[in-house]
This record gives C-alpha cells, structure tokens and sequence, in this order.
C-alpha cells in the first residue's frame, strides 16, 4: 500500500511522487492535504494534494526537502512505500465562478495552486496563474499550470526568466493593464503570503492563502496548527487549510513555525552527517 | 481471621529514579502476595464489590481463584466480562468503583481488586495460551468507527457472535487514549498491543489511517454492504482557556503533548523525529488524570519545576487518588486554588510567564463542589516557559457533522437510547466517550459491550 508510481525531480530537492492510495484518490478535492509517515521514527508530515485520479487510484505530491522528515521522502524512489498516508484532510477549495481569479504560487506553493487553478477553470473562471521563484531553475510544473491557466505570469528574484521581483510585481502588472480581478489564491512561504495579502487588503480583492502551520494529528485532536484569523483561534487541519488572508496573523504563525528549529536542525544534521559517512 | 490483615501495597519504582525515566511505576504484586491479598477477601455471599464495577466482573469469584493459585482460571473468570483485564487493572478508578464497595472498606481498607485483577492479567500473559476458537460466520458485516476502548470491545464482542467486524481508525495505530494519551509508565504500550494483536486473532480487520467524515462515512459504510455501524470516535477535542496569550508558543493542549510524547514517541528524541520541548518551569492547567499525566511526562522530559494549577482545593480535584499520591511523591508542586488569567510571551512569542488569581471556596455550585471565587488583589505572575492546558475535552466533530439525521446533544456528543445506545439512525449506535464526554476506559468499555448487544439483536432481525 501507499507505494510510489512515479518520481520526478521538478528542481534541486523538489520532487513530484505520484503514490497508491485509491480510497483517497477517490475522495480528494483540490485544496486538502495528505499527512504521511515514512517510517516508524518519522514525523507525521502534512503534503498538499497536488492531483489525484481516482481511475488510476493515485495521489501526486510535490516536496521539499526542508528537514530530516521530508529529507527521507525526496530521496524514496519508484517501488518505495509510505508507512501512513492519511487523507483527504482539511477543508476543500471553494470552487465557484468568481469572473477573473489570479493564482498565485511561490516556490512548492506552485504544486497546490495547480488542482485549484484547474477547478477554479473549469467552473468558467478566467484563470491568471502567477508563478514565482528564487531563479528559472527552481521553478516548478511551468507546463502543467499552461495547461490549467489563461495566462501565466512568471516572476523570479534574480531576473533569470519573467518578471524580475516577487509575485506582488506580478500582481501589479496585471491590475496595471487594467484587469479587473475578483478573487485571488495566493500559496507559498508565509512571508509571501503575507505580503500578498498586504497588498491587496487597502485594493479589497477577496485573498485566500493556504496556511501551513506545524501539525501532529490533521484531525482536531491537538490542536499543533492553530492560528489566529480575525482575533479567532482557528485550527487549520479541519477549520482551513485555506483562510481569508485578510484575517490570518501571519506574525504569530511566523513564530509559531519557528518553535523547534533548534530540535528540527539537530535531526536533520544527524541526517546528513549520516549520509555524508555512508556516502550517499 | 484473614480479613483483619492489612491491605498490601504494590511494589513501586523508587520515585526519585522514576521521574527521570519512562518506564512502569507501579510493579505489580509478587505472586506471594497476590495470593495473600486474595486471602483478605471474605467471598461475601452478595458482593457489594460486584455491584460498583460498570461492566460486573464477577470479582469473588476471580479473587478465589488467585487465593487457591489458579491464576489463568482466574483470569479467565475475569475475562467473562471484562476483555481488557491487563489495562482496567492499572487504570481503573477503583477507589471509587468496585473498592469503594468492598465490604472490607467500612471498617478499614478495602481489597486490592484492581491489583489484583492486573496481576491475573498480568500472569495470562506471560504463561497462558488462551485459544480463541472462532464461531462460524453469520455474514453480517459491522463497521466500528474509533478504535478505543469502546470500539475495541466491542469490536471483541461481535467477533465472538461470529460476525465479520472491521475497525477504522483515524491514527496510524489502534488503541485511542490508550495509545496516545496515557503515558507509558502507567500503562505500557506492549500491554495494549498484546490486547489488540489478541482482537486480531479473533478475526477483527483493524484498518488504521482511516478518517471517517473525510475518506468514508456513516453513510457510505451502510451502503457499502455494513449491516450496522458503531460510532467509537472518543472526546479528542482540545478545550482552551480562551485567555490572552494562550497561541504563544511554549502553550500545548494536553493531547499535543501527550501525543507528542506517546503517540510519536518524543521522550525518545532524536532517535524519533518527532520534538517535544519543556522549560525548567511548566504550569499543568487543571485538575484530572490528564493533567497528572502531563505534569508526570514533563517532569521526566526534564522539567525542574512542575505546577499543577487549579482553581479548586485538593478534595476537589477529578484525578484518581494513586495518581495525585504518585504525582506528589515524585515532586510535582500543587497550586491548587489559583486559576491564570494571562499567559506572557516575550518578544519572540514564547512564554515566559503566566500571571494567576487566587481562589478562596464559597457555597456549592451546580456540580456540588463548592464554587471557587477569585480574590481580589491576589494577582500574581508564576514564570513559566511551557504551559499544558488539561482542562476538558470535547467531541470531534469530524464523524457528527458529516452524518446526516444523526441526532446530537446540546454538547455536540451524540444522543442515544440510554438502554441500547441506538442513535436516530436505524442501525447506527453509538457509545464511550463521543456520548458521554470525557469518562473512563471501563465506562466506554461497558458501553461497547452494551451496543454489541444491542447489534446483535439488531443483525437477527436483518
Ligand atoms: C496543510 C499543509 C500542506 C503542506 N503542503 C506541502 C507540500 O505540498 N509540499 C511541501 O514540500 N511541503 C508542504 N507542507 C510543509 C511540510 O509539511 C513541511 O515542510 C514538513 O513537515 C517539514 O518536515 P521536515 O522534518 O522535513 O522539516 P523540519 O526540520 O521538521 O522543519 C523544517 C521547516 O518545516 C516546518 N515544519 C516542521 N514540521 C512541520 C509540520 N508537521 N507541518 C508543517 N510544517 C512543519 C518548520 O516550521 C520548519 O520551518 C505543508 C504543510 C501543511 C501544514
Ligand atoms: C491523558 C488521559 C488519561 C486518562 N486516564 C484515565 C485513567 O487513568 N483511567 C480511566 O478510566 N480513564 C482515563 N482516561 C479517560 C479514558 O481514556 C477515556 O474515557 C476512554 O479512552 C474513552 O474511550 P473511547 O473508546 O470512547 O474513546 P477514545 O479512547 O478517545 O478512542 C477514540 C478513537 O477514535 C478515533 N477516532 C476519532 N475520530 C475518528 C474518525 N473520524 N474516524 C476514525 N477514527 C476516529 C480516535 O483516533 C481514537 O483512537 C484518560 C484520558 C486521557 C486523555
Ligand atoms: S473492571 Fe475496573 S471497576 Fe471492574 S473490577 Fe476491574 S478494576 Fe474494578
Ligand atoms: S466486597 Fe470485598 S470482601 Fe466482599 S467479595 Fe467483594 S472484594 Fe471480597
Ligand atoms: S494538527 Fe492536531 S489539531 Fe490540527
């Protein structure tokens, strides 16, 4: 169960793994998540559903390498299977036909905007997809977001392929040309989220950013993931993962993700210590 | 006479060795012994004892065994009506259960039953080889939804009726609070394993990684060729304060940190990946087991100081009486009669303080404990970097709002017929802690085997 059909490496420690797991591909939506477990000594790790076919009985996830956890994940190959691999979780995208709809995705955010990019499509949306990342490189599924879009805006930080600048001069060039946007989807490193949502908050367009908190359980339980989203405290594994970004202190969930990075470097250099003896 | 000897206390880890680590702190009885408290029982003709315990064990009848050195037999008779000897002996609260009943306790101290009821347990699973012999198949098919106590055994019940019975559970193992929230060293988690590899022998399919509400649901389970559902899903939800500061970070719900510690085996970080992070101060909110096991987790996670806060006074407090002894013996520090208004965070967001009232008692409230009442000018700040809220928990709603015509309480559990613990949907039936709120492992055990019942009258009229 849980085995890997298909790896791709999408950039340097981004990989796309298409996995068996029909029950969920049977009942996946865009903008809900998977949580799996590698092995018995690993965390449990939430993934975005990136797509998923309930005739093949497959989930495709996009990762990357960050830590020990998903360090273990980039380097399974073909024939590899996963421990657990719990899902769908959360609460899905709210598909409906808004008129003009940006998605916005930064980094691996990219992978999550694509199944709401496509179901925001095919309920009549036009779709401008805004795709950012550090360099041309590192940039990720380019041709499946075409396939899903209108239109694709791509920005880098170095100026090696689009627009030089970051997602929000991407923004900025659409609504420049006179484009009238009635919604946007905004996923990527909460910074980016953050300065997404600043942005177009005093513009009034409805943002919805995708939060990814620290989680253990996904279902409720614990309680790991809360945030706080117009002065409420909400859990993001079944009240989001997606929120208004207008609401969500990012400051407090900034913080928030930073609470083990010690306990996180530790695991993780053991890790590539381990490698680095074993040479691999 | 026998009975005038006095009650034997069970051999315990030394407590300052055990607060530094994980493993059991209550030994169990030597054989010796077991057979010498067994002796203390009188074998009344109409048990008081019996009568406290939710699910009947036939408790002279056990405890004679053990006096006589049967002590599979003994078992045995125990397991005619409690299927989880092992863990209700080590967490019963028995105080105010079957001893509190104990004839024995009117003039001096009741009989150890749940002592001994583990020691039985506890010597069928190291000798015996209790063989199940599987009835055959009536092919009616029931689905169990959690796999708590109250699912498991009722699980365990219906497969001894030869009905073709499948677990979901959400997490990636079965045992529910069993698993995740009591600690390894009350409860060792090979002795539940033990208890499940058992329900799998039996021919129960156990499938884990399953969320119901989300992946299938109470109705889809119908559909897809079930003849009835039992709905086991426990009280998970984390209650808060709802005080300022409570999303700084150092602040965990109870579940967090228990299941950080159990469940993900954090207390064994790094070699498991899963971080779990005290300060040299912790503050536990509140006043039940849950709280008595957080404090004794972060104590042995190498916490200097741990606070129980809690707005009542000792007499009041819901936790089982060893577990408050053990918890003070091992040096966790009550501040009892004090209640937080305000945790403070530093400029990173972590905690380092929590700023308290404290409480004096006035007349008795609804519950028939006296209310507390704060006292004015009592505020004070107790520096802590890691607060554990244990302060209730509520049902999950993931399975109750995703079932349609499934009838709730005000509460949010689910409302059933007292006597058969049907649901409003034919079929449907529902026990343990998503009806009562947060109770005990017998109590959902009793109502696991009450629904079983129920089903299983139910199936004959399928
Ligand atoms: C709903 C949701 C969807 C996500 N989708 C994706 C995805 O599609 N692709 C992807 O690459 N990543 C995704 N993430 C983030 C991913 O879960 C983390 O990168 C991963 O848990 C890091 O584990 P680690 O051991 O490798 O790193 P760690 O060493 O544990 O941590 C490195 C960083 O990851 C963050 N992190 C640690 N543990 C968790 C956790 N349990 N949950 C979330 N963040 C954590 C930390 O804040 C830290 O900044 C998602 C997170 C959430 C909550
Ligand atoms: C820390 C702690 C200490 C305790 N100490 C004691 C004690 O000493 N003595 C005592 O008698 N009692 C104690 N209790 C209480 C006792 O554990 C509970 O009353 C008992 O476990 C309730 O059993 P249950 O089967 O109803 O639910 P649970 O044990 O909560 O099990 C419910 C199961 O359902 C699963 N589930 C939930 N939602 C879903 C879903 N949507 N789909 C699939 N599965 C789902 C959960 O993951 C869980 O495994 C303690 C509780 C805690 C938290
Ligand atoms: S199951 Fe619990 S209450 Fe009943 S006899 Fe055993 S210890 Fe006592
Ligand atoms: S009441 Fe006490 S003495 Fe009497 S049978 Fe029960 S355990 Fe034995
Ligand atoms: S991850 Fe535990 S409640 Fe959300």
């Amino acid at each position: 169960m849980y085995s890997i059909v298909k790896r791709r490496q999408l950039a340097e420690s981004i990989v796309l793994l298409e996995v068996q797991a029909p029950a969920v591909a049977k009942k996946a939506k865009p903008g809900e998540f998977v949580i799996v477990r590698q092995k018995e000594d690993s965390e449990r790790i939430p993934l975005t559903i990136m797509d998923f076919n309930p005739e093949k009985g497959t989930i495709t996830i996009v990762i990357q390498e960050v830590g020990y956890s998903s360090a273990l994940i980039t380097r399974m190959q073909e024939g590899d299977a996963f421990l657990d691999f719990v899902g769908p979780l959360g609460q899905p995208t709210e598909i409906e036909k808004y008129g003009t709809v940006l998605c916005v995705g930064g980094g691996v955010g990219i992978a999550p905007v694509h199944p709401i990019a496509r179901g925001l499509k095919e309920a009549g949306n036009k779709v401008i997809s805004i795709l950012g990342a550090r360099s041309k490189d590192l940039l990720i599924l380019e041709e499946e977001m075409r396939a899903v879009s209108d239109e694709v805006v791509i920005t880098t930080d170095d100026g090696s392929y689009g627009i030089k600048g970051f997602v929000t001069h991407g923004i900025q060039a659409v609504l420049d040309r006179g484009e009238k946007v009635d919604a946007i989807w905004a996923i990527g490193p909460i910074v980016m989220m953050k300065s997404v949502a600043n942005f177009t908050k005093p513009l009034g367009i409805k943002t919805i950013v995708s939060m990814n908190p620290i989680m253990v359980d996904g279902t409720g339980m614990c309680g790991a993931c809360r945030l706080d989203v117009g002065g409420e405290t909400k859990f993001a594994c079944v009240d989001g993962p997606e929120f208004d970004g207008h609401k969500v202190n990012f400051d407090l969930a900034m913080k928030r993700a930073a609470f083990f990075r010690n306990e996180e470097a530790l695991v993780y250099n053991n890790f590539k210590c381990q490698c680095a003896k074993e040479g691999k | 006479m026998a009975s005038k000897a006095p009650r034997h206390e069970m051999p315990c880890q030394d407590a300052v060795a055990r607060a530094k680590n994980f493993n059991e702190v209550a030994l169990g009885y030597p054989q010796e012994i077991a057979v010498e408290e067994a002796k203390r029982c009188i074998q009344c003709k109409k048990p008081k004892c019996v009568e406290g315990c939710p699910v009947g064990v036939e408790i002279p009848q056990f405890i004679k065994q053990i006096a006589e050195g049967n002590f599979l037999e003994a078992a045995q008779v125990i397991k005619r009506k409690n299927s989880l000897p092992a863990i209700c002996g080590r967490v019963c609260p028995q105080e105010t259960q079957c001893e509190a009943q104990c004839i024995l306790g009117v003039k001096g101290e009741p009989v150890a039953i749940g002592r001994l009821e583990r020691f039985a347990a506890d010597y069928e699973m190291a000798h015996g080889t209790t063989k199940f012999t599987k009835p055959a198949p009536t092919g009616k098919k029931v689905a169990i939804i959690g796999a708590g106590p109250a699912g498991l055994t009722c699980a365990a019940e219906l497969a001894r009726e030869g009905h073709a019975v499948t677990v979901f559970e959400a997490l990636h193992v079965a045992g529910g609070v069993l698993m995740y929230g009591i600690p390894e060293f009350r409860l060792p988690k090979a002795i539940v394993q033990k208890e499940i590899n058992s329900l799998k022998d039996m021919g129960v399919e156990i499938l884990v990684n399953q969320v119901v509400g989300k992946v299938t649901s109470v109705h889809e389970l119908l559909e897809n060729g079930y003849d009835a559902v039992f709905i086991g899903t426990g009280a998970g939800l984390p209650y808060f304060m709802n005080i300022p500061g409570e999303n700084l970070n150092g602040v965990y719900s109870a579940n967090e940190f228990l299941t950080r510690s159990n469940l993900m085996k954090a207390y064994n970080f790094p070699q498991y990946a899963t971080p779990i992070k005290v300060g040299e101060q912790v503050a536990v909110l509140g006043g039940g087991n849950v709280a008595m096991d957080a404090a004794r987790t972060a104590l042995r996670l190498g916490a200097k100081d741990v606070y129980i806060v809690y707005r009542r006074s000792m007499k009041e407090m819901p936790a089982r009486v060893e577990e408050v002894h053990h918890a003070q013996e091992e040096g966790i520090q009550f501040k009892i009669l004090t209640n937080p208004i305000r945790i403070n965070g530093d400029e990173n967001g972590n905690v380092k303080s929590m700023t308290c009232l404290k409480y004096e008692l006035g007349e008795p409230d609804a519950s028939g404990r006296r209310r507390p009442i704060p006292i004015e000018g009592s505020e004070f700040d107790l520096p802590v970097q890691t607060v554990v809220v244990a302060i209730g928990q509520g049902p999950n709603p993931l399975v109750t709002t995703t079932t349609e015509g499934l009838a709730l309480k005000k509460s949010g559990n689910i409302l059933v017929d007292e006597k058969t613990l049907a649901t409003s949907i034919p079929g449907v039936y529902a026990g343990g802690d998503i009806v009562t709120g947060a109770a005990t492992v017998i109590l959902a055990m009793g109502a696991g085997k009450t629904a079983a019942a129920s089903i299983n009258e139910y199936l004959k009229t399928k």
